[in-house]
């Protein structure tokens, strides 16, 4: 018994020391590249810093959460953030869905549309920005282009020059680059539907568009879910693009929490200031993002 | 149902349904090929020529010169120094993510389900949040400007989905196998080598797709970390073209063509395997 024992305790150091061995390198480098960083910004966001390691550091206690509190620029980033959010949810995953419906409901004849409507998402987000700081562009962009034609002379469209509409512009092109996302996202949801159900609906006398609408879509409820958590998620970080498109301007319209930090760190240098962004950032972040997982189960549960 | 259905009128409901599904189809068809258009066909085009002939004409005469241009002008250092830091990253990256997979899919220790949780817990870190200490500790390694401070980064910021997905993947691998493998006298070590990782290939391939095209496309921290031309990847190409030749859309637009070629290539190739490894990510619940 006694040896029993010892043998198995000896098996469970064995196992400990694998174990160990096997993740220390995960665990060092999450360590050094996310979990002392994010406790390191929570730290400098209490200095005043210009962020050259050789220059002063000033301890300011709370001041600058206290300034960003007030600070009608970060709110003001904040709102296009939910704004980007709202409407990413509300234009991609019904149009993904309504494309993924359209595929499954064609089958393999429309797989060329499958093809088409993919690409947008195979160019990175730099990649669109550019793209679209062009293509959106007053003196030769697309936009012009087709404007000048209708109106049979010649016109300019300015679309990412003035406030209100740089913001729907962006989020148009947000649009294009991510529906694909989530068409093929729920064209894997309808794929993974067990085709015996929709023998059994027919059975029942109903017919393509029935079983759509009252068996296939309520089933994809938990995939539906997924896909607001992503996009809401990805809305609430958003950076790449911006930055390449339109920098956040015009006179900050267009302006996003990510963008206002990396200004406010790595052009005026402001690293204290910055971090306390950062940090303002991943609070509302993950508050958001636990309030929504919250309130999406009790919904899912009557 | 009613007993009187008429199925013609049925057929006939459904073709004009059918009508008007295709017909937002091919707008929506439109709307995503229109920029690709536009990118392309603007690249063939003079710059001068671009303010006279107005967009929408089809170049005239074609113009190649764009291409040489770009080319001559750096673009394949950028697009080596990407495949140098990616390739070194993934490789990296999926090593130290089926190390860390194997005891948290198949070991019993005490702090297991802590360290997943944590790890799990990672992955929606917005990169911001760590973006200037890990700035602060790439200019005290003395690394700004050095194509290999991204190597750090890129690694570890891949670390929480690619464990997250490859211990599903290894979980479902069947006890029997070690069952067998123990008998037989294998150690810890040897099974992981011998037994798990051969039969994680699939996740761990599913997996590198995902990551490549995440890290092929990373900008946040190139951007920081990259100040001078010599040391620039692909996504700051644009930029700096952009920075040169602000007025030159064609040739911009070459630059973009150019950097959306090897994705789409590979789309071409591995058609479903890359929507597959794209959309690895899309599990998280």
């Amino acid at each position: 018994m006694a040896k029993l024992q010892g043998m198995a305790k000896r098996d469970a150091r064995s196992t400990a020391v694998a174990a160990s061995i096997f993740l220390f390198p995960a665990v060092a480098l999450l360590i050094v590249y996310m979990v002392y960083p994010i406790i390191d910004t929570f730290l400098i966001s209490r200095l005043k810093w210009n962020g050259f390691y050789t220059a002063e550091k000033i301890n300011v206690g709370w001041e600058n959460w206290i300034v960003l509190f007030q600070d009608e620029q970060f709110w003001n980033s904040f709102l296009h953030n939910v704004i980007l959010m709202v409407c990413s949810i509300l234009i991609q995953i019904p149009l993904g869905m309504a494309l993924a419906t359209f595929l499954d409901a064609g089958g393999k004849k429309f797989n060329i549309f499958k093809i088409l409507w993919f690409l947008p998402y195979l160019m990175s987000s730099v990649a669109v920005g550019f793209l679209f700081y062009y293509l959106l562009a007053t003196n030769g962009g697309l936009i012009s282009g087709i404007g000048t034609l209708l109106a049979g002379k010649r016109t300019f469209v300015d679309l990412l020059g003035q406030s209100p509409h740089a913001l729907y512009a962006v989020i148009g092109v947000v649009a294009w680059q991510y529906t694909p996302f989530y068409m093929v996202y729920f064209i894997a949801g309808y794929s993974n539907i067990d085709p015996s159900l929709y023998e059994a609906a027919v059975i029942d006398g109903a017919n393509r568009r029935q079983y759509i609408f009252k068996v296939a879509i309520p089933l994809l409820g938990p995939i539906f879910k997924t896909a607001c958590t992503m996009s809401l998620i990805g809305s609430l970080k958003y950076f790449d693009l911006i930055w390449n498109m339109t920098q956040g301007g015009p006179n900050h319209g267009t302006e996003l929490m990510a963008t206002y930090m990396y200004k406010t760190s790595f052009q005026k240098f402001n690293m204290g200031y910055g971090s306390a962004i950062a940090g303002g950032m991943f609070i509302l972040i993950t508050v958001i993002a636990l309030l929504f997982q919250k309130v999406f189960v009790v919904k899912e549960d009557y | 149902m009613t007993a009187i259905v008429n199925p013609q009128r049925e057929k006939m409901k459904s073709r004009i349904a059918w009508s008007i599904a295709i017909f937002f189809a091919v707008i929506w068809a439109v709307i995503t090929l229109g920029p690709f258009v536009f990118m392309v066909l603007n690249s063939f085009r003079d710059k001068k020529m671009m303010g006279r002939q107005g967009v929408l004409h089809f170049p005239d005469p074609w113009y190649f010169k764009n291409y040489p241009d770009v080319i001559s002008n750096g673009f394949f250092g950028f697009f080596f120094r990407s495949v140098l830091i990616v390739s070194i990253s993934l490789i990296l990256m999926l090593v130290i993510a089926s190390f860390a997979s194997y005891p948290l899919a198949r070991m019993k220790f005490r702090l297991r389900g802590f360290l997943y949780a944590g790890i799990v817990a990672m992955m929606s870190v917005p990169m911001h949040v760590t973006l200037i200490p890990v700035y602060q500790m790439t200019n005290q390694m003395g690394l700004i400007n050095n194509l290999f401070s991204l190597l750090g980064p890129y690694v570890a910021f891949a670390l929480p989905m690619s464990v997250f997905i490859l211990t599903g993947f290894m979980m479902t691998i069947p006890h029997e196998m070690e069952e067998a493998a123990v008998i037989d006298g294998c150690n810890k070590y040897n099974m992981f080598f011998r037994i798990i990782l051969p039969l994680s290939k699939a996740g761990i391939s599913t997996l590198a797709i995902y990551n490549v095209v995440g890290m092929w496309n990373e900008f946040a921290f190139a951007n920081t970390f990259l100040n001078d031309i010599q040391v620039k990847t692909l996504p700051l190409a644009l930029g700096a073209f952009k920075g040169e030749h602000a007025q030159d859309t064609p040739l911009i637009l070459t630059v973009l063509t150019l950097s959306a070629l090897p994705t789409i290539v590979l789309f071409i190739i591995f058609q479903d395997k890359l929507v597959k490894g794209m959309m690895a990510g899309a599990v998280k619940g």
